[in-house]
């Protein structure tokens, strides 16, 4: 029987207001170079919306861009926003411009990991494989 | 029969007649994959189809079929009407990765609460992209949306053959590009029920217009007449239109209960059932066929019986 292999699926939006989008951008490529599937849902995204379509993709992981400030705010909202509708189990990820010191912060709110300004494309990518290879092993 | 999140496929039919909208998003992951669960599910369902109108929108990358999907949306949100979206965007074809970017111009309904959109990516289906998308239809139906509407890009065969299985097929012809035979070669015309002149606020728009009259003027009379809508998604301009003209084919008994999703599951064997006939056709080692090519070039008998014949024969394993 020939079952087609479930391809990784990532969403990947920024919340809030900041306008720059070239980081994001580089991140949709590259994971679409590996060979995933990322829906890229734009700008001035609510974590309201992000959640939502989070869901309705079914994605594995949900990746946000911040880089004007508000990140602890926008994370602890998705993360809230995540439980409440039983979808914890969606993987979500923060990058761009994160002081270290937010970091235990953010992932004492949910986030599993956060990739500041400057990480390198292949460990974004490489995470992602990682944690999307325990899910679907779950 | 479980899942990798444990659901059952009773659990996720269960939810998807229930319009929850995570059993909904895992069953369409289901499906789309062809998993167990998923065949399951499919399964489960059928007797619960056949209520959705089926609209294929396509068209030319950047003629504004996402805009104008989004405005309809908009429409049929006000008049009353759910609302089931299946964004297909194309695969690379070097990563198999995808970039699905459609419900960006989407975004606005994002959280409505009678709509429900998905982004699928154009490769990875054994079964076909017809099939994968028609499964992905089916559990939209099921979960009681009045309209689904599938965005395709109107290049490329398996896209187009897409929007056949439609009940209303779309095509969205943008002012601008300039070559009227891009339209014709692709041969998407010919299975419009209804021609859009998208961003009807630009100039050009006209042009496009009568270019598109004059293509229907020149072809075969007896071809199918589609009907020409003019549309600017940005100046709503010509949505109300193109509603009523969906409409107007939905009171015809276009997708109507019980009726739609055997429709649309007969234009998918009619699809697949072709390409199998062709394959088979034009591969298979066969002196019966060769004598039927011989007697049609002496004239002995015409290409109709011929071709009856010659499905016969491919459909018996000929020698
Ligand atoms: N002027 C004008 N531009 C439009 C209209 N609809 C879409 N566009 C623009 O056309 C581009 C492509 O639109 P999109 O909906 O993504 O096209 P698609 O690739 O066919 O889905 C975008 O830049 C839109 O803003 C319209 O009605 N008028
Ligand atoms: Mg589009």
């Amino acid at each position: 029987m020939s079952t087609a292999q479930r391809r990784i699926r990532v969403l990947m939006g920024k919340p809030g207001l900041c306008g720059h989008d070239r980081g994001i951008v580089l991140v949709v490529m590259a994971l679409r170079d590996a060979g995933m599937e990322v829906i890229y849902s734009g700008r001035h995204n609510s974590p309201e919306s992000l959640v939502e379509v989070a869901i309705q993709e079914d994605v594995d992981v949900l990746g946000v861009s911040i880089l004007a400030g508000g990140h602890l705010g926008l994370c602890e909202r998705l993360a809230k926003l995540l439980r409440e509708r039983n979808a914890q189990d969606i993987v979500l990820l923060a990058g761009g411009f994160i002081p270290p010191e937010d970091i235990p912060k953010l992932k004492a709110f949910g986030v599993r990991e956060v990739f500041r300004d400057g990480a390198k494309l292949e460990d974004i990518v490489q995470f992602i494989e990682q944690v999307a290879g325990e899910r679907a092993a779950a | 029969m479980g899942d990798r999140l444990g659901g059952s496929a009773d659990d996720y039919v269960a939810g998807i007649l229930r319009g929850d909208r995570r059993s909904i998003a895992r069953a369409i992951s289901a499906v789309e994959n062809e998993t167990a669960t998923g065949r399951a599910i499919l399964r489960n369902i059928q007797r619960h189809l056949g209520r959705a109108q089926l609209i294929g929108i396509t068209g030319a990358p950047g003629a504004g079929k996402s805009t104008l999907v989004s405005a309809l949306i908009g429409e049929f949100l006000g008049r009353g009407r759910s609302v089931g979206v299946v964004a297909v965007d194309p695969s690379s074809p070097f990563s198999g990765g995808a970039i699905l970017g459609d419900r960006i111009r989407m975004e606005r309904h994002s959280l409505a609460e009678r709509t429900f959109i998905r982004s699928l990516a154009t490769r990875g289906h054994s079964g076909g992209l017809s099939r994968a998308v028609v499964a992905v239809v089916d559990v939209l139906d099921a979960a009681g949306f009045d309209l689904i509407i599938v965005e395709t890009v109107g290049v490329g065969q398996s896209e187009v053959e897409i929007a056949e299985i439609a009940d209303t097929r779309i095509v969205v012809c943008p002012p601008g590009l300039g070559d009227d035979v891009q339209a014709i070669k692709a041969g998407i015309l010919e299975i419009a029920d209804i021609l859009v002149v998208s961003k009807a606020d630009l100039p050009l728009a006209d042009k496009t217009e009568l270019d598109l009259r004059f293509m229907l003027s020149v072809r075969d009379p007896s071809a199918r007449q589609p009907a020409i809508v003019r549309v600017s998604s940005v100046a709503s301009i010509g949505i109300t239109e193109l509603a009523d003209s969906i409409d107007a084919r939905r009171d015809l008994g276009v997708g109507k209960r019980g009726i739609g999703s055997r429709a649309r599951m007969r234009r998918l064997f009619a699809q697949e059932a072709a390409n199998l006939l062709r394959r088979r056709m034009t591969s298979i080692e066969s002196p019966a066929l060769d004598a039927l090519c011989d007697a049609v070039a002496c004239g002995d008998i015409d290409h109709e019986q011929a071709s009856l014949q010659a499905m016969r024969l491919v459909m018996e394993g000929c020698r």
